[in-house]
């Protein structure tokens, strides 16, 4: 038995050449490679990208600077191991191309295409040799594999990261509420309510009830598209706690879908002083405060 | 006894008592101060009575169902009640915890409290009529 043991071993020692050190060397022999036929393999790559019709929002010098630029990074990472760098550049990236509407699946996609001529590349290096080959993409693979998930994980941060300054943005302009006259205020809701801006919603205009000393309170909502039976509730208790605190509402701006919704989903609004648009309530309001709006003949006629 | 008046004080104006509650009440506190005031709206033959609450932070089920009988004992004494002072965050706060002051009027502070009961019947567009424009 012990001496048969040499026997199976044998396809190994066939290549007497991949000892440790070797292997240490084989990254080093890989990324010169790679950087040798940079032009051909990058040619490959971007004819690649092209055939599967991703990236199409870029013009072709541009292609041509990110496909380089890319190549590069990604050669970098197999040399240095550290992806430090190519985490940078992938933010930078996905910076520029966010805005123009390259989307997950397109950046994932050319990264895999680089990943695949690489490959290929190493294939026909090495073809020749496969035990030589497997060393090589055992090296290979996990770096890539790294890459391909460094880049994603970036332009998904990238995104995320836009998207939550766009939502501060938009919560920070989304709730004026505004002082017309003495003791009345308009709060114009503007674009879809969720429960979190209903809920600021309302803190702002208790705020400003007791700050302005209202008494009359316009909320309009034309610049809702939509209302259902949780932001309706909301506004029931709004209108309750605004009556609490001394100060009457009136709910204008219901379009005809709103209306129906409302009645469809069963939401009492019986103790809600509603007008339809908000001409008419700011009028309603005025008569609730006693004022009385002319028109002076003389400028105005 | 000694410490009543110093959590509430009932102060007589004119017409009306002006009851204001300094710091939280306990409810053995509430129901004293219903009473010392329910007694008092009979003794000065008062026609309103304002409550103000707005030193409290906190109003809940015990108090909101209290302040709500007051003003239904007040009423049948003769007496009409405006609850003033309530802080937004309580505001809101009752309302999603349902607490419902029913037919009790509210008003923003003392001064439109006393506004509205001198203001008769109720519609404050009348008064201010008469004196904004």
């Amino acid at each position: 038995m012990t001496q048969d043991m040499p026997t199976s071993e044998d396809p190994s020692a066939d290549f007497p050449t991949l000892d440790r050190e070797d292997e240490e060397q084989l990254l080093p022999q890989l990324v010169a490679h790679l950087r040798e036929h940079r032009t051909r393999l990058r040619q490959d790559w971007a004819g690649r990208i092209s055939e599967a019709h991703l990236l199409e929002a870029m013009t072709p010098q541009e292609m041509a600077a990110e496909t380089t630029s890319v190549y590069d990074n990604y050669v970098e990472v197999l040399e240095t191991g550290s992806v430090e760098a190519l985490q940078h550049y992938a933010r930078d990236l996905s910076e520029r191309i966010i805005p123009r509407g390259v989307e997950t699946h397109e950046v994932v996609g050319i990264v895999l295409l680089l990943r695949d001529v690489l490959a290929r590349s190493l294939f026909e290096k090495y073809q020749r040799d496969f035990g030589l080959l497997n060393r090589v993409l055992d090296a290979y693979e996990p770096a890539a594999n790294r890459i391909a998930n460094t880049v994603a994980v970036s332009f998904v941060d990238e995104r995320e990261r836009v998207i939550r300054q766009q939502q501060d943005s938009i919560r920070e302009l989304s709730t004026p509420v505004l002082p017309v006259r003495e003791r009345l205020l308009i709060l114009p809701i503007i674009g879809v309510l969720d429960t979190e801006r209903a809920r600021q919603l309302t803190e702002q205009l208790l705020g400003a009830i007791r700050t302005h000393r209202a008494k009359v309170v316009v909320i309009d909502i034309t610049g809702a598209p939509d209302v259902d039976e949780a932001v309706a509730n909301h506004l029931v208790r709004t209108v309750d706690a605004s009556r609490l605190m001394g100060a009457s509402v009136i709910i204008t701006g219901l379009s005809p879908e709103i209306a129906q919704t409302l009645v469809t989903i069963g939401v009492d609004l019986s103790k809600m002083n509603t007008i339809g648009d908000l001409q008419g309530g700011l009028e309603e309001a005025e008569r609730l405060l006693g004022y009385s709006v002319s028109r002076d003949d003389e400028t105005g006629g | 006894m000694d410490a009543g008046p110093a959590l509430v004080s009932i102060l007589r104006q004119g017409d009306f008592l002006i009851a204001s509650i300094h710091t939280a009440l306990d409810d053995s506190q509430m129901v004293r101060f219903q009473h010392d005031l329910i007694d008092q709206v009979g003794q000065h033959r008062s026609r309103g009575v304002i409550i103000d609450v707005a030193a409290l932070d906190v109003i809940d089920s015990f108090a909101t169902s209290t302040l709500r009988n007051l003003a239904e004992m007040a009423r049948l004494r003769g007496a009409r009640t405006v609850i003033v002072g309530i802080q937004p965050d309580v505001a809101f706060a009752m309302v999603e915890l349902g607490m419902d002051t029913g037919r009790v009027e509210t008003a923003l502070d003392l001064e439109e409290g006393l506004q509205r009961l001198a203001g008769g019947a109720g519609s404050p567009s009348a008064r201010s009529r008469s004196a904004g424009a």
